[in-house]
């Protein structure tokens, strides 16, 4: 009888009920310290602990956020981010791949430039703004040059030790085909190098993202969520500020699941 | 085509088959040939460093003419000479040294608090699951907002003294080494774990002679991890917000036009860095000497 009951009980839970117990046991536990913080945050704001011309509460942010999609503010500043990363990425990865197919290929080239290019790179990537600032400017080319800067380095170190790990054998085999120079590199290189080559795109697609911020940080100018939130810490707008780094967040957290997706696609033959 | 069969009693199968003629007759040894795979290896790195010091100065010579015949103006690029003098200029004058050192202090004491704090939650969420459930989403969302990303709102908190610049450092440093600590707790091979157990280790013992020598590689490598990216974050943040330190002086000198000593900054700062990391691996290196025996 009591277990009828209990089993009527049970079904009759509503959807509201059935959705948070099925967060809470996701999460478990984990969810805990962040609503605390949220709470603990929004409430001190509220009892005048925090300054409130100074901070900006949860639901200010929220709002600022509401406000900022109105106005298509948001896309155009995510927009603007994010097509200067793809510009620098696809450069940087470019050069970064012929670069390091050619040292990997060549031993003179290597032994010339390959410390070389060893030092460069020890080179901290911010230390370069001052020069890159006076070579292009202080507007998108300076930037898209930056990023390119900060992805070239992975992809070239991975690109570099993928194609020197390739068997020398594939070589034979295509000298024995006949290939020409194109022909390697699409059928030989290319794909006996591709986990490394793969690996080194990943970074650079992380990569790419914190270059892209820090270049619109540096170099101030147009549209871009580091721009805004530049703009938000001169008008001490907290709201804006926190709403910036909860996008730079969220976008790279989405980038890193793109680039997941796109090295098991790019690496499927191998298990195939 | 006939196909001969030898007859195995007669001489013919066991007469040497005609090489060719160039492998007939074997290569001529000079006297002084290395006979050591040793000494072969030892004159490869002589040729490569030979070759690096080559490339370097072809690089050298290139860029020297380039400003020469004013392939290109001297605002975007002075000549090789001029950088080198004022990286002697900076040196003697004491201006580098005073700089250095406050950078090198900041990133001392940010790396500390950030790695320290790092170790700490690491190993708390590395050994404990149930502080692992409770604490991941956090820091989860903690790390993926990069360190530049909470410039601005330190920013607003701190404005731009020393404090900024320390929690800039501890917080770049924190991250890589609580994942790896954390990561590093949880790989430890589980037949460790019953080793201890059947010994009945007492939590402490376990901690001490199993977890932590099986830990210390990963550890140590968060750790250079850190170090790489507090020394990052510290030209970042002194390139922002800063009136003294290493980032400090390359701006001034852009500001001021003068390419020569921004150049030789940059040299500066990559020279430390790539120190940086040798000095930690150095340490790692005599760790894993001296106690070497224990671990792994």
């Amino acid at each position: 009888m009591t277990d009828q009951l209990a089993r009527r009980k049970a079904a009759s839970r509503s959807m509201q009920q059935r959705l948070i117990g099925c967060i809470t046991g996701y999460f478990g536990s984990g969810l805990t310290l962040p609503l605390l913080i949220l709470a603990g945050w929004g409430g001190a704001i509220h009892a005048g602990l925090l300054d409130n011309r100074l901070w900006a509460s949860p639901s200010a942010v929220i709002v600022a956020l509401i406000a900022q999609v109105k106005d298509g503010v948001l896309f155009d500043d995510v927009a603007a981010s994010l097509q200067r990363d793809l510009s620098g990425f696809v450069i940087g990865t470019a050069i970064g791949l012929l670069v390091g197919i050619v040292l990997a290929r060549s031993r003179l080239v290597d032994g010339l430039l390959g410390p070389l290019l060893n030092g460069v790179k020890q080179i901290a990537i911010f230390a370069w703004v001052p020069l890159i600032s006076i070579w292009f400017g202080h507007d998108e080319p300076a930037k898209v040059a930056f990023i390119a800067l900060a992805v070239f380095f992975p992809v070239m170190l991975n690109t570099y030790d993928g194609v020197r790990g390739i068997d020398s054998r594939h070589f034979e085999v295509a000298r024995i085909l006949g290939l020409n120079r194109w022909q390697r590199v699409r059928y030989v290189i290319l794909p006996a190098a591709m986990p490394a080559i793969a690996t080194g795109i990943r970074l650079a697609l992380i990569y790419a993202w914190l270059a892209t911020i820090g270049a619109e940080y540096f170099f101030a100018s147009g549209t871009g969520i580091g721009s805004s939130m530049t703009d938000g810490r001169e008008q001490f707008r907290m709201d804006l500020v926190l709403l910036g780094m909860a996008m730079i967040g969220g976008i790279g957290f989405m980038l890193n699941v793109i680039a997941g997706r796109l090295e098991d696609w790019a690496l499927q033959w191998r298990d195939g | 085509m006939t196909i001969r069969i030898a007859d195995p009693s007669s001489q013919e199968i066991f007469r040497p088959l005609p090489l060719p003629a160039t492998i007939a007759e074997p290569r001529k040894q000079s006297a002084d040939a290395p006979t050591t795979l040793a000494a072969w290896a030892g004159r490869q790195r002589v040729y490569r460093f030979l070759l690096a010091i080559l490339g370097l100065f072809a690089l050298l010579l290139f860029w020297h003419f380039a400003v020469r015949w004013a392939l290109l103006p001297v605002q975007i690029l002075p000549a090789p000479e001029a950088v080198a003098r004022s990286l002697v200029d900076l040196a003697t004058s004491g201006k580098l040294a005073s700089n250095l050192a406050i950078s090198v202090r900041r990133v001392a004491l940010g790396f500390l608090i950030g790695a320290g704090a790092g170790l700490l939650l690491g190993s708390a969420m590395g050994l404990s699951a149930k502080a692992d459930r409770f604490l991941r989403p956090t820091f989860l969302v903690i790390s993926q907002i990069p360190v530049l990303g909470w410039l601005p709102f330190l920013m607003l908190l701190l404005g731009i003294g020393e404090a900024l610049k320390i929690v800039i450092i501890a917080k770049a440093a924190f991250t890589p080494v609580t994942l790896n600590t954390l990561n590093g707790f949880r790989a430890v091979p589980d037949h460790y774990l019953e080793v201890a157990r059947i010994y009945r280790f007492s939590p402490w013992q376990l901690l001490g002679k199993v977890m932590l020598p099986a830990a210390f590689p990963p550890i140590f490598t968060g750790l250079r991890y850190g170090l790489t990216h507090s020394w990052l974050s510290l030209v970042a943040v002194e390139l922002l917000a800063s009136t003294e330190g290493v980032g400090y002086l390359m701006v001034w000198s852009r500001q001021l036009f003068q390419l020569d000593t921004m150049i030789a900054m940059m040299v500066v700062v990559g020279f430390i860095g790539f120190l940086m990391d040798r000095l930690l691996s150095a340490a790692e290196a005599f760790v894993l000497r001296r106690y070497g025996g224990s671990l792994t």
